[in-house]
């Protein structure tokens, strides 16, 4: 028996001496405020304090609590409140898993400093990692802790206000994540992951392993009573839940054990012998002559083919006046959101109900579903709080495990995945080989763009293809380019399942494409901004496929750069010391929604006999803020208060399917229907009153009431009839962008609406030691209408933490960085300040203008960062990350 | 099969000794990542010991085994020790800071381990206690190798000894790493410099993340003895760093980029010791 003070109050828990404290307080004591991302100290998020010092709680052995203070974020204290307030006041929280380590490093910090500078809240915040934010606006939050928290009357939550987030307040409390519920009686499930990346395998005496105390079932794939295979695109699914030999990469599953509570997990002597088989683990491997396929329907081990075709690209290059030629490569890099995947399952009657993160709770249940065996309407999707997707938590992983194990023994299980599994076995970004020519006229106008790429998919398809199609149609930049011929195929390896990553293979070609601008710009005599500006698409240009845009925001953009890139350069060529400054742009624009395929949504709104909005609200919020932008739209074209809003979901039992987070889609997508579900409404209401477009509305209890220049009407919404719903009154309505097919040259119309930006990196490169220092990231996006300012803001600062982990430090090597200390993300110290110009250039096809805006942030900071560097020293980088070793041989090579 | 055991008095410590052999547990900073789920092993923790922590003069400088890297950052100690306190706040994180101690740092042995260099340039040496011993040992002879030192399975280390005659001068410990915080060294270096009447006195400068255990430059500090201030850093011969050292190739840098940095830290290194 353990004893100590737990915020205050006397507790005591039963738990072996050496158990970490983490488990005494999640498991023992109840107290999930205190989230788990790593379990060795690299992350940050179980940090609590402890006789008022910050540590990590998951580094500390029970045995030492024992008469100890240990204070975590459910704590009743002053400066804990102050915090939060700031944290929701200045957006600090997205996603909300690293959250109470930072408030808990706040705290600390606090106590010891009260007014702290920029400088000690990273230093006293640096041990915690946040994958959402890009720190900006924690740091922001620490230093403004006395600040107001008055509410401003002119953001009252319509269109365009910054009102702080709707789910913030579950945010700054310790949100309940996937591993934070568990039904009683609960059994443990553990994976059996293959240690290689291809190995044959068989299974010694199960029924023996089953039989030991504690262990409550074995499963292998031969008890998957369904389809044993899943895949977020229908046609290509191809991924066991549970492999059957042979393995195809290192981390992939083969068996489960699941384990009676408190039963101790020891997987150690799980019954399995192994057999290594020659691994393809390059694409020049697997397309080599004679290499195996992966997957005997794609010979070559050939995934798929992206194409776009366009005009006469070899006579356009000859009659070119410069041409630039470039290759660049890309590493694996992996999503590592702080909240390993985990969930929960239980059944309820004939209905399985599975509570996990996920960005795609409707594929999950079509998913799990078929692989299960069951009717869709048989499995209930309850997705918890996200601690962050990116892209990786779009593929299921653990829904069909925790499925079939409950239905198996007609128990509730839960799963937490460790750190190494959630790395080594989810998907990552696709590593890329590319290279090719741009060419351009004698004043700098682009004549045709020649591109090839090699994208590393790994075992699976998982979004393969949508990364193969989605790569020929941006690869030039939203620059106007009259021939076009660009190929991007993607090869199976024995590699991690390379999958969906904020702007599926985009950021890759955009490292292509824009040092090459840069060096066309150089041969032209042009500057470089002026070079961009010169080329950007135009209302009224075609695309590389041949699409008429509209509502572009590219020039916007980029011409809201010059004044800070005049400045920027001149404090360039006025620095003087041992450092080399440097400052880069690169663009962006990126297609919101599926490439050429439905992707609609479908939201409900619908007014309760007791007087309440209630959305029923399907896009899941994994931090981006579609709980608060859905709500806004909703509110503004209902022309209702936010606050009398209720949020229902996700849940697909309670909502209809919103589809999913990805594809910067849902602001655009979920956005329209919410509009148009508030709307219809709104008419509804208006018809009742009979009243006219103008009237307003207000809502007090149950009387709604409907004002029409003198004439009032009251609708007593108690006294309607129940509809179908439940409600008094209840629209729906879908939404699915209008797009068209691509023919065989890639040719026709993708996305019914495109994101803009450009990013200005300036930097100092050490040139003894090819180390880099960011200075200050300056950000244009065009969001067409900024639903939620202080949001897209948010959206921006963590983009571009991403890209700068993309451009110099972030490198998968399945085997080896299976953890964040070897992995590495950037910290609070590594993100420069950041300025974003908001630009709102409206399209008419999204809600009130806007736009998509999740992976557009992070298309352009790993170029414009490159050639940051390329100005500072003449370095060209071509394989990034940019590692001070990389680098620095740039720099010899230049010199 | 797991025991857990905490002595609180030195004495009870070394009876416990006696018992081993145990899995020794200081501040868990490098124990708790290795682990499983559980902790396994007959667990001896060394942080109820009183004598083992805090900071010490009697003339040497006694520095308890199981002192943390915020106090160790804390404390006042002399210039020479001033790397030590540099290092002491690039050890991970706060929390890390909070809770690893010097002595785990040590036992750990990683070619990494940022406390090392700055205490190989005062002549550490380390106090090993068993049942019926104390032994003092240079910390150069007590590092053999990556994960591997000189502490027998009865010992555990219950000090760092700073000599006073390596107390003097001043220090500086400069880091490189791919990142600003929580970053595990691609190389890093400390210098320690005694000046009389302008010239270099003393001399000692150590490399680590660059050969199975850091070290000390012998060869390279003999060659700036009786140098003046203000040509230290020129005198530098990047040869005679280079031939001290063994860098690797790894996912954080290749052996070449490590072989040149070192050359470019350990002249921050002596320039800022000086400075």
């Amino acid at each position: 028996m353990i004893s100590f003070t737990l915020n205050g109050k006397p507790v005591s828990a039963m738990a072996a001496p050496t158990s970490r404290l983490t488990e005494v307080l999640r498991e023992s004591l109840n107290a999930k405020g205190t989230k788990v991302g790593c379990d060795a100290g690299d992350c940050g998020a179980c940090t609590v304090l402890m006789d008022g010092r910050q540590v990590c709680a998951c580094l500390i052995p029970a045995a030492r609590a024992e008469g100890e203070t240990i204070q975590t974020v459910e704590a009743e204290d002053a400066d804990l409140s102050r915090l939060k307030a700031a944290f929701l006041r200045h957006g600090a929280a997205q996603c909300g898993i690293c959250t109470p380590g930072m408030l808990i490093a706040a705290v600390d910090l606090l106590r010891r400093n009260p007014n702290p500078s920029e400088v000690e809240a990273q230093d006293a915040l640096g041990g915690v990692l946040c994958r959402c934010t890009g720190y900006r606006k924690i740091i922001t939050a620490v230093c403004d802790v006395g600040g107001e928290t008055g509410s401003d009357p002119a953001q009252n939550g319509r269109v365009g206000d910054a009102v702080a987030r709707l789910d913030g307040a579950a945010k700054v409390a310790g949100d309940s994540f996937g591993a934070d519920y568990s039904p009683d009686g609960a059994l443990v499930v553990q994976a059996i992951r293959s240690p290689h990346p291809h190995a044959a395998f068989s299974f010694g005496d199960l029924a023996a392993f089953t039989a030991r105390p504690g262990v409550a079932g074995v499963f292998t794939a031969v008890d998957i009573p369904g389809r044993n295979a899943f895949g977020v695109i229908p046609p290509f699914a191809d991924q066991p839940a549970i492999a059957q030999s042979p393995a195809r990469f290192r981390g992939e599953c083969v068996a489960l054990v699941a384990y009676e509570p408190g039963a101790e997990a020891d997987i150690a002597d799980f019954p399995i012998t192994w057999q290594t088989l020659p691994a393809l683990i390059t694409p020049a491997e697997a397309e080599a002559e004679g290499a195996a396929p992966l997957h005997p329907t794609r010979p070559g081990n050939r995934l798929i083919e992206g194409r776009v075709r366009k005009g006469d690209v070899a006579a356009a290059m000859a009659s070119s006046a410069h041409v630039a030629q470039a290759s660049m490569e890309t590493s694996f890099v992996e999503h590592a959101y702080i909240e390993p995947e985990a969930g929960s399952a239980w059944m309820e009657g004939d209905t399985l109900i599975i509570r996990a993160c996920t960005q795609a709770p409707v594929m999950d249940r079509d998913d799990t579903a078929l692989i299960l065996n069951l009717a869709p309407e048989r499995v209930r999707i309850i997705p918890s709080a996200v601690g962050g997707g990116f892209g990786s938590k779009l593929d299921v992983s653990l829904q069909p495990l925790l499925g079939l194990v409950t239905l198996r023994t007609g128990r509730p299980c839960r799963m937490t995945y460790s750190r190494t599994e959630s790395m080594s076995s989810t998907t990552k970004r696709h590593p890329a080989e590319m290279t090719g020519r741009i060419g351009c006229d004698a004043d700098g106008r682009i004549t045709a763009v020649e591109f090839e790429g090699r994208f590393n998919t790994g075992a699976y398809s998982s979004w393969g293809p949508t990364v193969a199609n989605r790569v020929p149609v941006h690869v030039s930049g939203p620059y106007l380019t009259p021939n076009i011929h660009a190929r991007a195929r993607a090869i199976h390896t024995h590699g991690p399942v390379s999958g969906a990553f904020r702007g599926f293979g985009v950021p890759q070609a955009a490292l292509w494409q824009e040092p090459i601008y840069d060096e066309l710009a150089a041969k032209v005599g042009m500057d470089r901004l002026e070079f961009r500006i010169l080329n950007a698409l135009r209302d009224g240009d075609a695309s590389a496929t041949g699409q008429i845009l509209n509502a572009v925001g590219i020039a916007p953009c980029l011409e809201a750069l010059r004044p800070h890139w005049a400045r920027a350069l001149s404090d360039a060529a006025n620095a003087s010391g041992p450092m080399r400054r440097g400052v880069g742009v690169a663009s962006c624009w990126y297609g919101c929604g599926n490439t050429s395929l439905p992707n609609p949504s479908t939201i409900r709104i619908a007014l309760s006999h007791q007087g309440r909005v209630v959305l029923h609200q399907g896009a899941t919020d994994v931090g981006q803020g579609s709980n608060t932008v859905i709500a806004q739209i909703a509110a503004e074209a209902l022309c209702l208060p936010l606050d009398q809003i209720t949020l229902i979901g996700p849940d697909t039992a309670l909502t209809p399917d919103a589809g999913k987070t990805s594809a910067s889609r849902q602001t655009f997508v979920s956005g329209r229907a919410a509009k148009a579900a508030a709307e219809s409404l709104r008419r509804t209401v208006l018809r009742l009153a009979n009243a006219g477009d103008g009237a307003r509305l207000s809502l007090t209890g149950p009387i709604l009431t409907v004002t029409e220049g003198s004439t009032r009407r009251e609708v007593d919404l108690a006294s309607l009839p129940t509809d179908a719903f439940g409600y008094a009154l209840t629209a729906e309505e879908t939404y699915d962008p209008p797009t068209s097919g691509l023919d065989e040259n890639g040719q026709g119309k993708p996305y019914a609406l495109y994101g803009y930006g450009a990013q200005m990196v300036e930097l100092e490169v050490d040139p003894a030691l090819g180390t880099l220092r960011l200075l200050k990231i300056t950000a244009a996006h065009d969001v067409g209408r900024a639903i939620n300012p202080q949001l897209a803001e948010g959206q921006i600062e963590g983009g571009v933490a991403q890209g700068i982990g993309l451009a110099i430090m972030e490198e998968y090597i399945a085997g080896r960085t299976e953890n964040l200390h070897d992995y590495l993300i950037p910290t609070i110290g590594d993100v420069p300040p950041i300025e974003s110009l908001l630009i709102e250039v409206p399209d008419p096809e999204g809600p009130f203008g806007a736009k998509g805006l999740g992976e557009h942030v992070l298309i352009p900071t790993a170029p414009a960062i490159l050639n940051a560097i390329r100005h500072a020293t003449g370095a060209v980088v071509t394989k990034v990350p940019a590692l001070p070793h990389r680098i620095l041989a740039a720099i010899k090579a230049a010199s | 099969m797991r025991s857990y055991a905490r002595p609180t008095t030195l004495p009870d410590l070394r009876a416990h000794l006696a018992a081993g052999p145990f899995r020794i547990l200081a501040g868990g900073t490098d124990l708790y990542p290795g682990a499983g789920p559980q902790l396994d092993g007959d667990i001896l923790d060394l942080t109820a010991v009183p004598n083992l922590r805090g900071i010490r003069v009697d003339g040497n400088l006694r520095i308890g085994a199981c002192t943390t890297w915020t106090e160790v950052a804390e404390a006042y100690l002399p210039p020479a020790l001033h790397a030590l306190q540099q290092a002491a706040l690039q050890v991970g994180g706060r929390q890390i800071q909070n809770a690893g101690t010097i002595g785990g740092n040590l036992c750990n042995a990683s070619p990494a381990a940022d406390g090392i260099p700055p205490l190989l340039a005062c002549d550490a040496m380390v106090e090993l206690t068993s049942a019926t011993a104390i032994r003092e040992v240079p910390l150069a002879d007590f590092l053999l190798g990556p994960r591997k030192t000189a502490r027998a399975a009865d010992e555990v280390l219950t000090a760092v000894i700073i000599p006073q005659a390596a107390l003097g001068g001043r220090s500086a410990f400069v880091k490189l790493g791919a990142r600003a915080y929580l970053v595990i060294s691609i190389a890093m270096v400390a210098a320690r410099l005694v000046v009389q009447d302008g010239r270099i006195a003393d001399c000692a400068v150590a490399v680590g993340s660059c050969s199975a255990t850091a070290e000390r430059l012998r060869s390279a500090e003999a060659a700036l003895i009786g140098v003046s201030v203000s040509d230290a850093v020129a005198r530098l011969d990047p040869h005679l760093i280079a031939s001290g050292l063994a860098p690797i190739d790894d996912i954080r840098a290749t052996a070449a980029y490590r072989g040149e940095a070192a050359v470019e830290l350990v002249k921050r290194a002596v320039a800022g010791a000086l400075a």
